[in-house]
């Protein structure tokens, strides 16, 4: 099944796809490079911050917000990877599979229950 | 109906007829021959797709729309690309240097290989895996390392906050992108997109699924439309607070490639929709219309895809041109609370439809 267009290999095609990408952007910049001015001065190369001097480095601390839905967001993607395969054989298992997979999504249901009475979906 | 698989394998037996002892040259051309057809495919939909959404964009707000360049200001999108072209690629002190260059890399590779997934026509279909919904899912998730990248690595607050958000954002959605492809998944018992538009030779998923399939394609319309950072949930590039998101530090054709690979991204998930939901390239059928059904199969293929391709980014542009932009708590609230629980719900009730038989 993994054979594509003109039989070859998806992997090889999908190789050929990321190339493609890549000389796309390269061909892109390669040609703004030959068509367009350069000029470098001190205040060009400044960050944009609404026309005063920039304070401070801008790699700083954010939001521990975002860390927390990254979190969550592990958990239940994890969760989808493991139930791709059990969706692709779910009529051929029938009615047996049903309480297995239901007592796992309760699980993770639960884990998103806790998470939410703690408020880890509040944003604050 | 016409079957692209013909011209390919004339193709493949007119190279391996002059090379006959060089089956490795034969595939190399060939590949080249795809990276072609890909390069050229897409430029020319992200170019359809830039003039779609601003005529579309005027339409709604009742605006003429590009109108100068050309007749109707069909040549306006020319004179843009040449334009940005010859802008300067303005290089900043303050970045990171090989991770400011990285992130357009990521940005469109992820898009060009969900691009290359998608089923063109019947026996056009570039990347074939038999987990191919699957290879979509994990690749698109390159994208969001380079949105996070772009915005890092910038070092403007303006970036960092976009990205963040931007990656909270595309990250959470794509639960529910994921939820709603898997309750297809189920009923169709593949995960090859082949096998997904074969399955619905007799009917849509759409028509096919009962509530479930209604569900989830409500559901993926939402959760797409996020995950593209457009629609009401553009607020990573919200420019009234952080002027362009992750891009801000971006010039020239270097931001245009983001642009670009926006406009793709959009292609895809309308593709990805029209594969799942609406048939793929299957023209559509209604049982018992005989006559109806022999004149929809002269229609080609590629036609029908690209057809529902554009109507389905038809309703992305109404969404993102009627409703006002969410704030950071609502979307996420929108996600987690409810469309991830109720995605979930939905897979279940798919999951019983499928094992009783309940489906057509």
């Amino acid at each position: 099944m993994d054979i594509s267009i003109f039989g070859i290999q998806g992997t090889t095609l999908a190789v050929t796809a990321a190339l493609t990408a890549v000389v796309l952007v390269v061909g892109a910049l390669v040609i703004a490079r030959l068509v367009g001015p350069r000029s470098y001065t001190q205040m060009k190369g400044e960050p944009y911050e609404c026309g005063i001097p920039s304070r401070g480095d801008s790699m700083a601390q954010f939001h521990v917000g975002y860390y927390l839905f990254a979190i969550l967001f592990l958990m239940f993607d994890v969760e989808t990877v493991f139930l791709f395969p059990w969706a692709v054989i779910c009529r051929t298992l029938g009615n047996s599979a049903l309480p297995a997979v239901g007592t796992f999504l309760v699980i993770l249901a639960l884990g998103l229950a806790y998470a939410w009475r703690k408020g880890a979906l509040r944003w604050k | 109906m016409f079957d692209l698989t013909i011209v390919t394998n004339w193709v493949h037996g007119l190279l391996t007829g002059w090379m006959p002892s060089m089956p490795w040259l034969v595939t190399t051309i060939e590949c080249v021959l795809v990276g072609l057809f890909l390069l050229v495919a897409y430029s020319v939909i992200a170019m359809i797709y830039i003039m779609y959404e601003r005529w579309v964009c005027a339409w709604i707000q009742c605006r003429l729309g590009p109108n100068r360049v050309g007749p109707k200001g069909t040549l306006q999108i020319f004179a843009d690309v040449i334009k940005i072209l010859q802008k300067e690629i303005i290089r900043l002190w303050s970045t990171d240097k090989f991770l400011f260059f990285l992130a357009p890399f990521l940005v469109v590779t992820a898009s060009v290989l969900t691009f290359a997934c998608l089923p063109w026509g019947k026996g056009f279909q570039i990347i074939d895996f038999n987990i191919g919904v699957f290879f979509i899912v994990a690749v698109s998730g390159i994208g969001v390392l380079g949105v996070l990248l772009a915005g890092w690595s910038s070092n403007s607050k303006y970036s960092l906050l976009g990205a963040m958000r931007s990656g909270a954002q595309m990250i959470s959605y794509e639960l529910s992108v994921g939820f709603s492809v898997l309750t297809i998944v189920c009923l169709a018992g593949t995960m090859s997109i082949t096998g997904i538009v074969e399955a619905q030779a007799d009917g849509w998923f759409l028509f096919k699924g009962h509530l479930p399939a209604l569900l989830a394609f409500i559901i993926y319309i939402i959760a797409a439309n996020a995950e593209n950072n457009r629609g009401p949930f553009d607020l990573p590039e919200a420019e009234h607070e952080l002027t362009a998101g992750y891009h801000t530090e971006y010039s020239g054709i270097h931001y245009g490639l983001f642009y670009l690979a926006e406009y793709l991204n959009l292609f895809v998930v309308s593709g990805i929709a029209a594969l799942l939901f609406l048939g793929g390239w299957m023209p559509l059928h209604v049982p018992g219309w005989e006559g109806f059904n022999t004149v929809m199969d002269y229609i080609p293929s590629t036609l029908w895809f690209l057809g529902k391709a554009f109507f389905m980014t038809f309703v992305f542009m109404w969404i993102r041109w009627s409703f006002p932009r969410v704030r950071i708590d609502q979307l996420l609230a929108l996600e987690w609370r409810y469309l991830m629980p109720i995605g979930l719900v939905n897979l279940v009730v798919m999951a019983v439809v499928v094992t009783q038989g309940w489906h057509f």
